[in-house]
């Protein structure tokens, strides 16, 4: 481990890991990354795969119409073609009228931004998903350019990548106090030995908070426990789309590549460190996954999980430079969206530690807007 | 055809994961069972890993010569056994 980095980023996740990335490409020489476990395991190997356009404000649409573009570069751009944006579409199935005029809202929106969505019939959205159950179904928001990713493949590329780049990354090493001095960064004190850096990146996501505060700095994020589950593989081709449905749970759910459903529904617990798996959560799940796709009652669940949505007041994330400390970027409290906006966000923050500007929107997502009481309005939010 | 056989060695029954693409992720230097897991999908099939977890850890502790015990192992995950969805919900017709 290297005594001496120009840039320390906490946290081997997605948007560590990514701005690492896009930071290395843009020639930055001596970056270290420090992920207490092992790279993924935080948040990014619990996320539900899921990337989507389909947003109800501006700079989410434009955050997310970037990321788009990157996802499905990401496989040539870190040179390892294993890894496949699979662009299938997300399915938001809308039950009343309210729904369906909160969703020609946001398809118009969407639509002024460049995203193709549209408000299709039921019978349209079963030609897309053929085992929904459509009885109640009175209109559905489609966007085919929408689409899922395997994190497991991207945080690999990613880390064999970086390698390549001579980004230096030590897992099971925990930052454990941020060190400045007369309000400027001067490095990490790791468990593994203090490093000297002149800029440091927290992007520990739902941990951001405990380092923030030795810091004496307060951006609320909290913990929620959210849970997954896979069933066991079937014909491929059967759930290519996210399948979304608000009435239903809040769920989630997709085929993935190996042929098992991936998914999960709204209900959450905390704020808590627990990730213990509920009972609750199988049940509810599985009543609401069969009223969308009733043939699922014939499918075995094989594993489920926890993970975190590192929730903010608005759901949505907290990034930029930290005005307190000179050298110091925060980008964390994702609220379960970290995964599919990580290639925007990383972008825009490379640009703005090099450059200190981006041409990005991620003023929107400005660290100071809840002291000030400017929340945003709520991020369209499920699983 | 290879004339390798460790190609034709199945570790992981559900996901068909030979002890050669354990045996090169080792060589590539990613020996942490966690990242040979989430890349292989060893452990993650409907088995839960009863067969393949005990002998991916051997052969990671052959190759870097750790200890078998030292060689921490994933995370159990509920359910147990794989388990309907209809079950879970009480569905009579459940099979």
């Amino acid at each position: 481990m290297k005594s001496k980095v120009d840039i320390a980023i906490i946290g081997g996740g997605i948007i560590g890991l990514m701005t690492a990335f896009e930071l290395a490409k843009r020639g930055e020489e001596s970056i270290a990354v420090y992920e207490k476990r092992y790279i993924g395991s935080g948040s990014t190997f619990r996320c539900g795969t899921g990337i989507r356009q389909q947003f109800g404000d501006p700079a989410n649409i434009q955050m997310m119409k970037r990321s788009v573009e990157k996802w499905k570069t990401l496989g040539e751009d870190m040179e390892f073609p294993k890894f496949k944006f699979a662009q299938t579409g997300y399915l938001f199935l809308l039950y009343s009228e309210k729904e369906v005029e909160n969703f020609k809202k946001n398809v118009q929106l969407q639509n002024s931004y460049g995203i193709p969505s549209r408000i299709i019939s039921p019978e349209e959205a079963r030609e897309i998903v053929p085992g929904l159950d459509i009885s109640e179904v009175i209109a559905a928001s489609w966007n085919h350019t929408d689409g899922k990713a395997n994190p497991f493949l991207a945080v690999y590329g990613l880390s064999r990548a970086l390698k390549r780049m001579d980004v230096e990354i030590n897992e099971y090493t925990e930052v454990q106090e941020i060190m400045v001095k007369d309000s400027r960064i001067t490095g990490v004190k790791t468990s593994k030995g203090e490093v000297k850096a002149d800029i440091v990146l927290n992007a520990a996501n739902a941990w951001a908070k405990i380092l923030n505060q030795k810091l004496g700095l307060d951006f609320p994020i909290e913990p929620y426990k959210h849970q997954g589950i896979v069933t066991e593989p079937f014909k491929l081709g059967e759930i290519k789309p996210m399948v979304v449905s608000f009435k239903y749970g809040g769920a989630y759910l997709t085929q993935k590549a190996n042929g098992g459903l991936i998914g999960g529904i709204a209900l959450k617990y905390g704020p808590t460190w627990d990730l213990t798996p509920t009972y609750e959560f199988l049940r509810e799940v599985s009543k609401n996954f069969t009223k969308i796709i009733p043939a699922l009652k014939y499918m075995s669940i094989i594993r489920q999980w926890g993970g975190y949505y590192a929730e903010t007041p608005d759901h949505n994330a907290v990034i930029g430079k930290i005005e307190e400390i000179e050298g110091y970027y925060l980008a964390a409290g994702f609220s379960g969206h970290g995964f599919m906006l990580a290639p925007a966000v990383a972008e825009g923050m490379a640009e703005l530690i090099t450059k200190g500007h981006t041409s990005l929107p991620l003023d929107f997502y400005d660290p100071y807007r809840f002291k000030r009481g400017e929340l945003r309005e709520q991020a369209i939010q499920m699983g | 055809m290879s004339e390798n056989p460790r190609e034709k060695i199945i570790i992981c029954r559900c996901n068909d994961v030979t002890q050669k693409e354990i045996e090169d992720l080792i060589d590539q230097g990613i020996t942490d069972i966690e990242m040979i897991k989430r890349i292989t999908h060893i452990g993650m099939g409907p088995c839960q890993g009863r067969t393949c977890i005990p002998l991916v850890a051997s052969i990671i502790a052959r190759k870097t010569g750790k200890k078998v015990e030292e060689i921490e192992i994933p995370a159990t995950r509920i359910p147990v056994r794989p388990v309907p969805m209809g079950a879970l919900v009480g569905d009579e017709d459940e099979e």
